[in-house]
């Protein structure tokens, strides 16, 4: 923040527009005071605390993680969106809840975005979960399976359903009658190559997988279909105590018990047992925890394993506690479940579990936070006000961008930070987090590229791909935990911390540098702005960046080289995604020598560094559609259709960047009144394009 | 005469050239792989000096192209020559020549590792000790005598030389080996007793109770060449009789893959039985010696030993299921007795992913390994894979990377520092 008073006081027109002072300052006190009110603002439960239970730590894919976190990865794979809304529109523009508004032909729609007076009663991440694991009946009747393809919508004979700016979500009870067709075409497409299927049947598994998250959820802390779980587990034990006294007095009285006869006392038992059989094949989260501070941190289990070692063991506390939560929440005993709750979480704390306790606390603090979708928004209004900035270069809308971004680079940085602390990993662990990094480093780049220029260059980048990237980030989320556990070869911070870091680096620094080039042109062609100076300073800029992604690149590949051969013993292998990162080096490397050797100059530069995105983008997500290799990452179908359009938005830029000078709007005509015919060329202003020195 | 030929190869366009072509070649050559597969495009593309015709995408277009290695010595050559006419001793230049002579230290490096490095592999359960590696592509013909109580002769015939067909002599053999038949793939099957089965491929050894057919030679990364050579043994006095040596019998990694699919098929125990008669040791007496001829994968024999002491997989809680049978793995480590009569030596070390044992010029890195939960409840030993590798070359890419990293930041910090005293002077 330095560098903004000289700023100020340099640029006269800020005083000039008192309003837009005004506006400025409302803007950015708006996001800070948003981003404010997140960190400090608790939630309070008006009724079940479910803002507590959302803190409790369990463990699936492998990691102790907060319910909060289950619940959100869950309605994001099920529903997309991480909120279940109550209420909405109905027919003829009444309001309320689903259940007032549900008949036939009725069109269910959400809120719509211009309905700021409604506000309609939300399901939290946690308050859905809780319902799931507890009463799993009335889940069944909520709106959250996203079903998009028509056919698929045919095939399952849908009708109604909640409709929100195009996407159409269904309950439980809309399908549950019709799973049998879907199972056939589940069969059916498993059979197939991941390369032959279309559309339609990846909605098919995408919906089936949804299905089998839903119910491990459903049998995740009590069999799906039972009613008062404290009862059953009594019911349970007397079952047992009962077989094991009929055994027992049978064989006192000389009988010798075959195992028909074993089998028949047993009948009572095994009839309950078999549901915890069930339940234990479901890959359900691993719900009960360690029995005490002596046990293996790692010595979680299932609800179902821990009822089937019921009557050798007995039933640990805490298989009673969670009983008692899913029982008094079902019979909406509001004063109980919160005191048991409380009781749960001592019963944890005397059990050794401190250290997963905390972790739940700081995760779900960390979710609620949403730091990255924060400053995501942040860098959109930034980039908006840097296009105000350039439509009549008033500083005030450049210096409130700089704050803005700047803002969102704090949020975006705690962020990141946050979640280094939480994994105890370096920045990038995964796909996720990359995204995140590269608009990070990006943000970084144009920040500094500003703090030089100060023409609204850096932070159009800055802000550009900062909020780019936390898209693409976000889109990536929307596959499950973005904190999974590192599988062995990649579990080591050394690498994580050098090789991923730097290579992503270069990653980055290869966009600035693209998206610099993007600016150049569409300031070139469409408008005036692109003066001589500006185009050098512009050229200037790309050239630096250039060389700077130069050495990341290179730095970051031959460092994930030396990693390759620490662990596979081969330094280079022609791996895919090696090979993407090898062709940023090399491409990187020969913009460098066409530029040495004057073979190209300001626009062929410019030109190249567009080539840069393709290469890049190719590099992080192409080279992961092949499905080949060590790195690959499965087929990703969606990411595909967003390459490919972004590859074509490169193409065109560049078609564009080679349109001749003399048509491009800044060159058109010299700086002056306006009414020169546009189709004469202007010599000057093409050569003053030409006269870029050849070497920087 | 020369002086032409000296400034094209100085030339900057040549550079340029060569880096365009060198992103084609590198784009082109990922892409088949989807196609081609990993290993032959590999090959194809990067270790030779020219490609004659590419695919791309399924389609196959007959379009010709420079290989990796035309690439390189190329860019190397053309470093090289524009380094020699170029080269000015400033500090101006002294960032771009470190960086050059970096990538210089790297290509050469790459070229040496390409001529020079061996990678075998090293199966053992635990408690077994091993003194060799072994190839994962190569097979060898071996017959061994014994000579006395200690030793024993190995007379070792490359499975390429067998392909070649024809009579093959050696003269510690006192017969010839003439091939009657090389496949380079095959697969066995098993000659049940109840079926109708064709005749088989010889009545000695193996051929009586398996046969083996030929099979397409493959590419695919996870799969294997197990080759079998059907051979007659012609001594003095007339042949010795007609011999299978199959891979499948001889490959220790085949032949607990076979025990394991049996045993799937057909319990345990038979699974014992076949193997054992897969595995029977085939040998013919000539002049009082008895010569045992197996065909195995191609051996590398270590002045040393090494001893698995125990094998550990460790995956994260809860994340074995029946859909994900594997589950996240979070660790795979080897702990291994070295054993050097040489040197005296006898130590332990612990062998695991990204942390491998260097040792008398040789590095053994974590490869595979079947053990942990699943092969506990099998029944099985728990059994570790090493990939062994020979690459005397293998610092040049550490050495190149600090080179060229120091030679581009030097390089930036000269301009940073021009551009930054600029504008403090305007």
């Amino acid at each position: 923040m330095k560098d903004l008073p000289s700023v100020d006081s340099k640029n006269s027109s800020t005083r000039s527009g008192g309003w837009r002072v005004w506006v400025a300052w409302f803007l950015i006190v708006l996001f800070a005071g948003e981003i404010t009110a997140a960190l400090l603002i608790k939630r309070t439960d008006k009724t079940f605390a479910t803002s507590q239970f959302a803190k409790l730590p369990l463990v699936f894919n492998g990691r102790v993680q907060p319910m909060d976190s289950l619940a959100r990865n869950s309605l994001l794979q099920i529903r997309g969106i991480t909120e279940v809304p109550l209420e909405g529109n109905g027919a003829a523009g009444a309001w309320g809840t689903w259940e007032e508004l549900r008949a036939p032909q009725a069109e269910l729609s959400e809120r719509r975005w211009h309905q700021f007076s409604k506000h309609p009663k939300k399901l939290k991440p946690a308050d859905w979960l809780l319902e799931v694991f507890c009463n799993p009946r009335q889940a069944d009747d909520r709106y959250i399976f996203v079903i998009n393809h028509p056919d698929l919508r045919s095939l399952l004979k849908l009708e109604g359903g909640v409709e929100k700016s195009g996407l159409h979500f269904y309950r439980f009870n809309d399908i549950k009658d019709r799973l049998d067709g879907l199972r056939d075409e589940v069969e059916r497409i498993g059979k197939l190559d991941a390369s032959q299927r279309n559309p339609y049947d990846r909605a098919v598994q995408q919906l089936n997988n949804a299905f089998g998250l839903y119910f491990r959820l459903k049998n995740t802390l009590q069999p799906e279909d039972t009613a008062d779980f404290r009862k059953e587990i009594d019911d349970y034990l007397a079952a047992v105590a009962t077989a094991r006294a009929a055994v027992r007095e049978r064989e006192a009285k000389g009988e010798k018990l075959d195992e028909d006869a074993i089998g028949e006392l047993l009948a009572p038992v095994q009839k309950i047992a078999r549901r915890y059989d069930a339940m234990a094949r479901m890959d359900t989260p691993l719900i009960v925890p360690p029995e005490n501070a002596s046990a293996s941190r790692e010595a979680w289990h299932r609800m179902g394993e821990a009822m089937l070692q019921a009557p050798q063991d007995g039933v640990p506390e805490s298989v009673r506690s969670l009983a008692g939560l899913a029982s008094t929440y079902r019979a909406n005993d509001v004063a109980k479940f919160n005191q048991m709750l409380g009781d749960y979480r001592a019963l944890l704390e005397k059990q050794g579990l401190t250290k997963e306790l905390t972790k739940g606390i700081r995760e779900s603090f960390f979710n609620q936070l949403l730091a990255f979708k924060r400053s995501m928004y942040v860098y959109l209004m930034a980039f908006l006000l840097v296009l105000l900035y350039w439509a009549n270069l008033t500083e005030v809308w450049r210096v409130t961008a700089v704050r803005l971004i700047l803002l969102g680079f704090v949020v975006h940085t705690a962020g990141l930070i946050f979640r280094m602390w939480l994994e105890g990993r370096p920045p990038v662990t995964n796909l996720y987090s990359s995204a995140i990094f590269i608009g990070w480093g990006a943000v970084v780049l144009g920040l500094v590229l500003e703090k030089f220029h100060k023409n609204g260059i850096g932070i159009s980048v800055a802000a550009a791909v900062g909020f780019l990237s936390l898209i693409v980030a976000h889109n990536l989320s929307l596959a499950g935990d973005t904190m999974e556990m590192m599988r062995a070869v990649l579990d080591t911070n050394i690498w994580l911390a050098t090789h991923v870091v730097v290579v992503t680096l270069g990653y980055a620094s290869t966009f600035v540098a693209g998206f610099l080039a993007v600016i150049y042109i569409m300031r070139g062609v469409f408008t005036k702005t692109l003066d001589a100076v500006t185009a050098k300073g512009l050229s200037r800029m790309i050239y630096a960046i250039v060389c700077f992604a130069t050495l990341f690149s290179f730095v970051g590949t031959v460092l994930g080289g030396i990693w390759a051969d620490q662990s596979w013993g081969r330094f280079w292998g022609w791996d895919p995604k090696e090979n993407g990162a090898l062709i940023i080096v090399l491409w990187n490397a020969l913009i460098l020598h066409l530029r040495w050797g004057g073979m190209i100059r300001e626009r062929g530069l410019v030109n190249c560094a567009i080539v840069g995105n393709i290469v890049t983008s190719w590099s992080w997500f192409g080279v992961n559609m092949l499905g080949i290799g060590l790195h690959s990452y499965g087929f990703m179908d969606e990411a595909f259709t967003w390459l490919m359009l972004f590859v074509g938005s490169q193409l065109l830029l560049i078609a564009l960047g080679l349109i001749p000078a003399r048509y491009w709007r800044s060159f058109r005509s010299p700086p002056g009144p306006p009414s020169d015919p546009p189709k004469k060329a202007n010599p000057p202003a093409d050569g003053q394009l030409r006269t870029a020195p050849a070497s920087a | 005469m020369f002086k032409p030929i000296f400034k094209f190869f100085c030339s900057l366009r040549l550079t340029v050239t060569l880096l365009a072509l060198g992103i084609l070649l590198v784009f082109v050559g990922t892409v088949a792989q989807a196609d081609e597969g990993l290993y032959v495009a590999q090959e194809r593309y990067f270790k030779h000096w020219f490609v004659w015709g590419i695919t791309m995408f399924g389609h196959k277009l007959s379009v010709p192209l420079p290989g990796g290695y035309l690439i390189g010595t190329m860019l190397l050559i053309n470093l090289i020559a524009a380094h020699v006419k170029r080269f000015q001793w400033t500090w101006k230049k002294f960032g771009i020549h470190l960086t050059h002579a970096g990538v210089i230290l790297l290509l050469v490096g790459q070229l040496t590792t390409d001529l020079l490095s061996r990678e075998t592999q090293l199966r053992f359960t635990e408690g077994e000790a091993k003194s060799w590696s072994e190839s994962s592509m190569d097979y060898e013909l071996v017959f061994v005598t014994e000579v006395d109580a200690n030793n024993e002769q190995v007379v070792a015939i490359p499975h390429n030389r067998l392909a070649n067909g024809g009579e093959l002599k050696n003269e510690k053999l006192p017969f010839t080996v003439r091939v009657k038949n090389f496949w380079r793939n095959s697969e066995p099957s098993f000659r049940a007793p109840m079926q109708k089965n064709g005749p088989p491929l010889t009545e000695n050894g193996v051929a009586r109770s398996f046969d083996f057919h030929e099979t397409r030679v493959t590419h695919k990364m996870d799969d294997k060449n197990v080759p079998t050579a059907v051979i007659e043994l012609v001594g003095a006095s007339g042949s010795l009789g007609t011999w299978v040596a199959s891979g499948w019998s001889g490959d220790e990694t085949m032949v607990s893959a076979v025990q394991a699919s049996y045993a799937r098929q057909m319990g345990k125990q038979t699974a014992e039985t076949m193997v054992t008669r897969l595995t029977e040791p085939q040998s013919v007496q000539v002049g009082g010696k008895r010569f045992t001829l197996t065909l195995r994968p191609a051996r590398s024999y270590k002045p040393f030993s090494l001893t698995l002491l125990k094998a550990t997989h460790t995956t994260y809680p809860g994340t074995v299921s029946s859909s994900n049978p594997e589950g996240i793995p979070k660790d795979f480590r080897s702990r291994v007795l070295i054993d050097n009569p040489q040197k005296g030596e006898k130590r332990e070390v612990e062998i695991y992913m990204n942390s491998p044992l260097r040792y008398a010029g040789l590095t053994f890195f974590q490869y595979q390994m079947a053990a942990g939960e699943m092969v506990q409840r099998a029944g099985e030993t728990a059994s570790s894979t090493l990939q062994v590798v020979r690459n005397p070359s293998w610092l040049t890419p550490y050495a190149s990377c600090v080179i060229v990293a120091a030679g581009l930041i030097f390089q930036f910090m000269i301009h940073l520092v021009g551009f930054v005293s600029k504008r403090k002077a305007v």
